[in-house]
């Protein structure tokens, strides 16, 4: 799947959480549960890899949203990587401010960044979340050209 | 042989000319294509799948295949340009004369981060953002808002005297000399660095801001430092390392070179001094 069409798919999932709204979290938390257990298979197998619950708030005027979502490149295995968009497993988590989604990886220590603090460490996406509306201060995030 | 000097001894005609080359590569949008490369490598390099360009063994050779590339287009408008490198545990405050509006202009002003001084302030009309993860087109910093200070000499000596230069898992966890110097792990230097001038330099698109050539430029400077104190170290994993560029494969984008291959920097270009 093209980074475009992924990100259309994300920005779906988004809109549907949204307008399930106290129905989803429930949900949301077993697929997680589920998730967590079978993420063991992770060759670097460090920290603790359940994918962390969603959340949906408001933050300094911003809606930030995060959920676990299917992990893409599942039976991925070894060096095909020849492109940049194909080689790597997604952290399995989207998050989005004002429903755009914001590019997020999940480090081997469980430690989470994101394409606006690539070079800083935060424990929960959340943290990362507040760190993004931060930094923007008021921006909106715009797909990659 | 091209020289790279330490951006504290440059005249001011070498300042010039430096920035000069770097306005050229970008009206002709050359610049802004090293800055789309660099992002679409950080944003794929992950520690449980492929990585080349960050968070594995080849962070080292394959910033330094790209400051080659980008030095060389430089030098295709100034033949008499080299990358300066920036010695932040020397130059280590806002008052540096690197940040000074004749060389990179300074800190971004409080209201928006916005930096209003120098070659590269948006207010020149010569360096919009293009290539950008969010809607502001100007070039912001905020030196030294994180908090934390830049590296000193003593952190960086700790880390040199590591001598095995990396081990598994081959990523953000791993112990050794890469991984400290890239900052996932211990003291942190490099990440802690683009965290320090904040910005377009804390994202995925750091290379618009031009200060990222000369810290990636003293990292590498460091690597080879590194070398010199531990002739005996090679660089790691030497092969059959799944998701890891092993000292014989080649790394993209180029798919011709590889670590071996920029092992001795001095078939480029030498540094002015050696630790
Ligand atoms: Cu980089
Ligand atoms: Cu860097």
């Amino acid at each position: 799947m093209s980074d475009i069409s992924r990100r259309r798919v994300l920005r779906g999932a988004a809109i549907a959480v949204a307008g399930v709204a106290m129905a989803a979290p429930a949900a949301i938390a077993a697929q997680s549960a589920v998730a967590g257990a079978g993420g063991s298979g992770h060759p670097t197998g460090h920290g603790d890899h359940t994918r962390p619950e969603a959340f949906d708030e408001v933050y300094r005027g911003r809606r930030i949203q995060g959920m676990p979502i299917p992990v893409e490149g599942r039976g991925h295995t070894g060096r095909t990587g020849h492109s940049p968009h194909m080689a790597h497993e997604g952290p399995g988590y989207a998050v989005f401010v004002d429903g755009e989604e914001l590019h997020v990886m999940r480090n081997a220590d469980s430690s989470w960044i994101s394409v606006v603090n690539h070079y800083e460490t935060f424990r929960t996406p959340r943290a990362l979340a507040r760190a993004a509306v931060d930094e923007l201060q008021g921006a909106v995030l715009v797909p990659m050209a | 042989m091209a020289v790279r000097k330490n951006q504290a001894t440059l005249t001011s005609t070498e300042k010039r000319a430096f920035v000069n080359a770097l306005l050229a590569l970008k009206r002709s949008g050359r610049y802004d294509s090293f800055v789309t490369t660099h992002n679409e490598f950080i944003t794929s390099d992950s520690d449980n799948g492929d990585r080349v360009g960050h968070r594995s063994p080849s962070f080292l050779p394959w910033h330094r295949r790209f400051l080659i590339q980008f030095e060389e287009a430089l030098q295709s408008v100034d033949s008499s340009v080299t990358l300066p490198y920036w010695d932040w545990t020397d130059d280590r405050t806002a008052a540096s004369s690197m940040w000074a509006p004749d060389f990179l202009g300074g800190t971004g002003r409080s209201l928006d981060g916005q930096v209003i001084t120098g070659p590269f302030a948006a207010s020149s009309g010569n360096w919009p953002i293009n290539v950008r993860v969010d809607g502001r087109s100007f070039l912001r910093r905020s030196l030294g808002g994180g908090g934390r200070p830049l590296p000193t000499r003593a952190e960086v000596d700790s880390v040199l005297a590591m001598p095995t230069y990396d081990t598994a898992p081959w990523n953000s966890a791993s112990d050794g000399f890469r991984n400290h110097l890239e900052g996932w792990r211990g003291v942190n230097l490099h990440n802690r660095v683009h965290v320090w001038i904040g910005g377009q330099m804390g994202t995925g698109v750091s290379p618009n801001d031009p200060v990222f050539w000369l810290h990636h430029c003293f990292i590498d400077k460091l690597w080879a430092d590194w070398q010199r104190r531990h002739p005996d170290s090679g660089y790691l994993p030497t092969g059959g390392t799944p998701n890891v560029v092993d000292l014989h494969d080649t790394m993209r984008p180029w798919n011709d070179v590889s670590p071996q291959d920029m092992l001795d920097h001095t078939a480029h270009y030498t540094y002015d001094t050696a630790a």
